[in-house]
């Protein structure tokens, strides 16, 4: 295909009376992961939700797969075949796992060997199918949230920091998880702060600040470059080290 | 320990929350020593369970739409009231079925006349979410005052096509009297509106529970955000629900208007009292708090009406401090984002 | 200007028709003969008095009450019942009133802490539940309050119609205890209207409308929410029971009808809508427009229901007790079209120019 799959231009947001996105210029790539960094407050997660359609971009063009996207409602996005998952996970207490899956599977039951592979990457999901998603642990839950984003193939996967407050175990079992995704050609746009995270699934980054993407190029070389690291971002990256 | 696969987790126990379960039992108990006459007792104790169900009937519409859209209609007691008089029309070309007496004609007759005023007010509750509902989502301000004024705007339109003077809607032959279980007489009618009430909650409760509609409704109640993200139209759902719930008012209201046996426009505006108290004690959003919440409310009316008839409103108002005192957001709150 | 509290009208023929109003309700005894103009004049200033204090509420405080028709009776039942049953002198009443003003001030404190604190439908709903029973329980309670007849009582000597404190007429009016009487209505809500003023544009009356504007910013500043909220709740019953008062000195008479209706809660609403949210000015015209147009407005429906005999579903629509349809679809409309009344249209009108 040609072109990228997702190109934000020249996007702006508006939430009530704050300028929260001022011209994003954004493309992202078909296949891989694309990570999206920035400090608090540069306006990454407005970016998902503007994708998504959860907000109104007031200026600028979204197209995805060749397809203008940009004001249009929220089911037609996602039916177009992108997912979310968002920061505060948005799984539903109320309902079973099981009922969660269901719901995410919009042309069917949900298909066994997808299932299976969910399984196999996160046990703890076929162990508490058939309770209530509220009483899930933090990462439990976390994970249903990423789940239900693949449970059926979708070209674009959306996810805000899906490690935040995650134990390190269940972030492993989220590393396999994205890289072997990725292997079956899903693109993944991820804002993550979490630098082991990003650096291990990352193939290329954007970085955000004050409402526009200030810097785009692959994780490698950000990896690789401290200076860069520092100018863009202090020193979070190098802390790791 | 937090990785699943290392050791067998440990199953989170679901935390089975039935002390509102327990309270209707424990109303009836407390009120028999006062009521003192067993038989005076079952008889209030079901008269209640009928009038429970028949306000369960109305609030649990109201309940799912406020959930899901954060919409309450204050206008949905036009619905209760258009739903009686259609259905006071629609038993006049019935007659001759109510008749003959035959418990079995009797009963067809009034579930036509109820089917008939359901699609009425379902229809009817189309054209009101699209005119009057529709332009003021997000402000409840506007909500609360648009709403009302169509009910005002509902209830005299009532009065210029039905006419201003209460009407009659006498309890058909076949279901007067009653059923004799040993000593107590049980009246017909309200083991009928017991039958009904039941059913609507049994087939509510299996909608929501086992089919995927029903999961969206569920969910979208506790994030709508997340159902469209998910890629299903939540205002669609919307619409469906808030027509389904003015169906159902209308099937309360026809029940209503046979309990009390003469009909007036002003009627919802009556049972809208109750139902508003019930889907407060319930929890907002909550159709199994609204289930327990109506026959709370109803038994409470009924024992405190019959030792001090003055007192039964009040002591509903009562009732409801007393549960939002144990418990602020009602019996079974719905769990929001 | 400062009794205003520097609230000026700011639109010149919104100060003509206030003006007009001032004038045509302090002389209106000398303009207007008759019993029906008084008697109408009269109710205009008990429900300014009402209006603006619900505009109180709804307007300043963006909080729905259905309860004000409850304080509105807690008034008029406190000093009726009081006169019914006391002495006709100026204590008993006095006293009748401040027993309803505690009795109203403490429900108003009761209701609001209660629900204040949750959200503004929670209030609205339970709202109309409480002030439903309220009423029920007032008709129900028959042997004290009359039950659905209501109660007529004598009032204090000097406001009766056969006291006559001149000997001649006065510009051909009697001056007699009805005159005094209308004076005590119209001078009463003419202060305490002044008083609301001020109450509105007083740093708490800013706060409030800070909270209307954005809840959470103002508990973020440090506002405690719920005590202006119930605050505001209790000033303006406490205003309300003061208008059930004099609507009842005025009557001489309280009943279900007059006070409890629901009727009388939905034009309070109809009045503040039309009139103007959020503009006690608004509550003035509303009250003063409504007030005229439900006299004069029935008897022209009246005509119209004649008129259109031959076709009865026609004249159902237009007959005179069917006022309310017409006037709920005027209610819907502006809440649509208008929303910021008729002030709001005479002062967005000024600015546009």
């Amino acid at each position: 295909m040609a072109g990228p799959l997702l190109s934000l231009a020249g996007v702006h947001t508006h939430i009530g009376r704050y300028h929260i996105l001022q011209g994003v210029d954004l493309a992202v790539e078909d296949g891989g992961v694309t990570v999206l960094l920035g400090r608090n407050g540069a306006g990454k997660t407005t970016t998902l939700r503007t994708v998504m359609g959860l907000w109104k971009p007031s200026a600028g063009s979204v197209v995805f797969a060749g397809r203008p996207i940009g004001g249009a409602p929220t089911p037609d996005i996602a039916r177009a075949g992108i997912a979310y998952v968002p920061e505060s996970m948005g799984i539903f207490a109320d309902l079973t796992v099981e009922e969660n899956m269901v719901l995410a599977a919009r042309d069917g039951p949900p298909d066994a060997g997808r299932l299976d592979w969910i399984f196999s990457v996160f046990p703890a999901l076929r162990t508490f199918w058939h309770h209530r998603a509220g009483v899930l642990s933090g990462g439990q839950k976390q994970m249903l949230s990423i789940a239900r984003a693949v449970i059926e193939p979708r070209r674009l996967i959306l996810v805000d920091e899906p490690t935040k407050g995650i134990a390190p175990a269940i972030i492993e079992s989220m590393i396999r998880a994205f890289l072997e995704l990725k292997a079956t050609g899903t693109t993944i746009l991820l804002v993550e702060q979490n630098v082991r995270f990003a650096g291990a699934v990352g193939d290329r980054v954007a970085v955000m600040d004050d409402g526009r993407v200030v810097h785009t190029g692959s994780m490698r070389e950000l990896v690789a470059d401290a200076a860069l690291q520092a100018r863009l971002l202090g020193l979070s990256l190098e802390a790791s080290h | 320990m937090t990785d699943a696969t290392a050791s067998p987790p440990t199953i989170p126990r679901r935390r089975l929350d039935a002390w509102p379960l327990v309270l209707v039992p424990a109303l009836a108990l407390v009120a028999l020593p006062l009521v003192g006459s067993p038989t005076s007792w079952v008889t209030l104790t079901v008269a209640g369970l009928a009038m429970g169900m028949m306000i369960f009937v109305v609030a649990s519409g109201l309940t799912l739409i406020f959930g899901l859209m954060d919409v309450l209609n204050f206008g949905h007691g036009a619905f209760i009231a258009v739903g009686a008089y259609v259905a006071l029309s629609a038993l006049g070309p019935l007659a001759p079925w109510l008749a003959s007496g035959d418990p079995v004609q009797t009963v067809l007759a009034l579930l036509t006349a109820a089917a008939v005023a359901m699609v009425v007010t379902g229809a009817l509750g189309l054209v009101f979410e699209r005119v009057i509902v529709r332009p003021v989502y997000g402000n409840h301000l506007k909500q609360i005052l648009i709403t009302m004024g169509g009910l005002i705007v509902a209830e005299q339109l009532i009065r210029v096509i039905w006419g201003a003077d209460q009407k009659p809607m006498p309890l058909p032959a076949g279901l007067r009297g009653g059923i004799m279980l040993g000593d107590v007489a049980v009246e017909k009618f309200r083991l009928l509106a017991v039958g009904v009430g039941l059913a609507v909650f049994a087939a509510m409760t299996l909608v929501l529970n086992r089919t995927k509609l029903g999961l969206l409704i569920r969910a979208g109640v506790e994030n709508g955000e997340m159902v469209e993200a998910l890629g299903y139209r939540i205002r669609r759902l919307f619409v469906g629900v808030f027509v389904a719930g003015s169906a159902l008012a209308g099937l309360g209201g026809t029940l209503w208007a046979l309990y009390r046996e003469t009909l007036t426009a002003d009627i919802g505006g009556e049972v809208m009292v109750l139902v508003f108290i019930v889907i407060i004690i319930g929890g907002l959003g909550s159709v199994g708090g609204c289930f327990i919440g109506a026959i709370l409310v109803a038994l409470t009316a009924n024992y405190v009406g019959y030792l001090a008839p003055k007192l039964a409103l009040v002591s509903n108002i009562a009732l409801m401090v007393a549960v939002l005192m144990w418990r602020p957001n009602g019996l079974w709150p719905v769990s929001k984002r | 200007m400062s009794l205003l509290s520097g609230d000026l009208p700011r639109s010149r023929i919104l100060s003509l028709l206030l003006l007009a109003v001032l004038v045509g309700l302090a002389f209106a005894p000398f303009l207007f003969g008759g019993a029906q103009p008084i008697n109408t004049a009269a109710k205009v200033c008990v429900f300014i008095l009402l209006v603006a204090s619900y505009d109180l509420l709804i307007g300043y405080s963006g909080i729905v009450s259905f309860a004000h028709t409850m304080f509105f009776g807690i008034g008029g039942y406190g000093v009726g019942l009081a006169l019914y049953y006391g002495t006709a002198t100026w204590p008993v009443a006095l006293g009748g009133l401040a027993a309803a003003l505690v009795t109203g001030v403490l429900l108003a404190f009761a209701i609001g802490l209660f629900s204040l604190r949750v959200r503004a439908l929670f209030y609205a709903m339970i709202t109309l539940a409480v002030a439903s029973a309220f009423a029920v329980l007032a008709s129900q309670l028959s042997a004290f309050t009359g039950g659905e007849d209501g109660r007529s009582f004598r009032v204090p000597d000097a406001l009766r119609p056969g006291t006559k404190f001149l000997d001649a007429p006065l510009f051909g009016v009697d001056v007699n205890g009805r005159l005094l009487a209308y004076y005590i209505v119209f001078l009463t809500v003419l202060a305490l209207f002044l008083l609301l003023l001020r109450i509105v544009n007083s740093p708490f009356g800013r706060v409030l409308q800070a909270i209307r504007e954005n809840e959470f910013r103002a508990e973020a500043l440090g506002y405690r929410v719920v005590r202006y909220r119930v605050a505001a709740n209790c000033i303006a019953a406490a205003l309300a029971v003061v208008a059930g008062g004099l609507n009842a000195l005025w009557l001489r008479y309280t009943g279900p009808d007059t006070t409890l209706s629901f009727t009388i809660m939905m034009d309070i609403l109809l009045m503040v809508v039309i009139g103007g949210m959020g503009t006690l000015y608004g509550s003035v015209l509303g009250a003063t427009l409504f007030v005229v147009a439900q006299n004069y407005l029935q008897k022209l429906m009246g005509s119209a229901a004649q008129a259109l005999e031959a076709t009865p579903l026609l004249a159902r629509l237009v007959d005179p007790d069917r006022w309310l349809l017409w006037l709920g679809v005027l209610f819907v409309l502006s809440v649509y079209f208008f929303p910021t009344g008729i002030v709001g249209r005479l002062r967005s009108g000024r600015q546009a120019r």
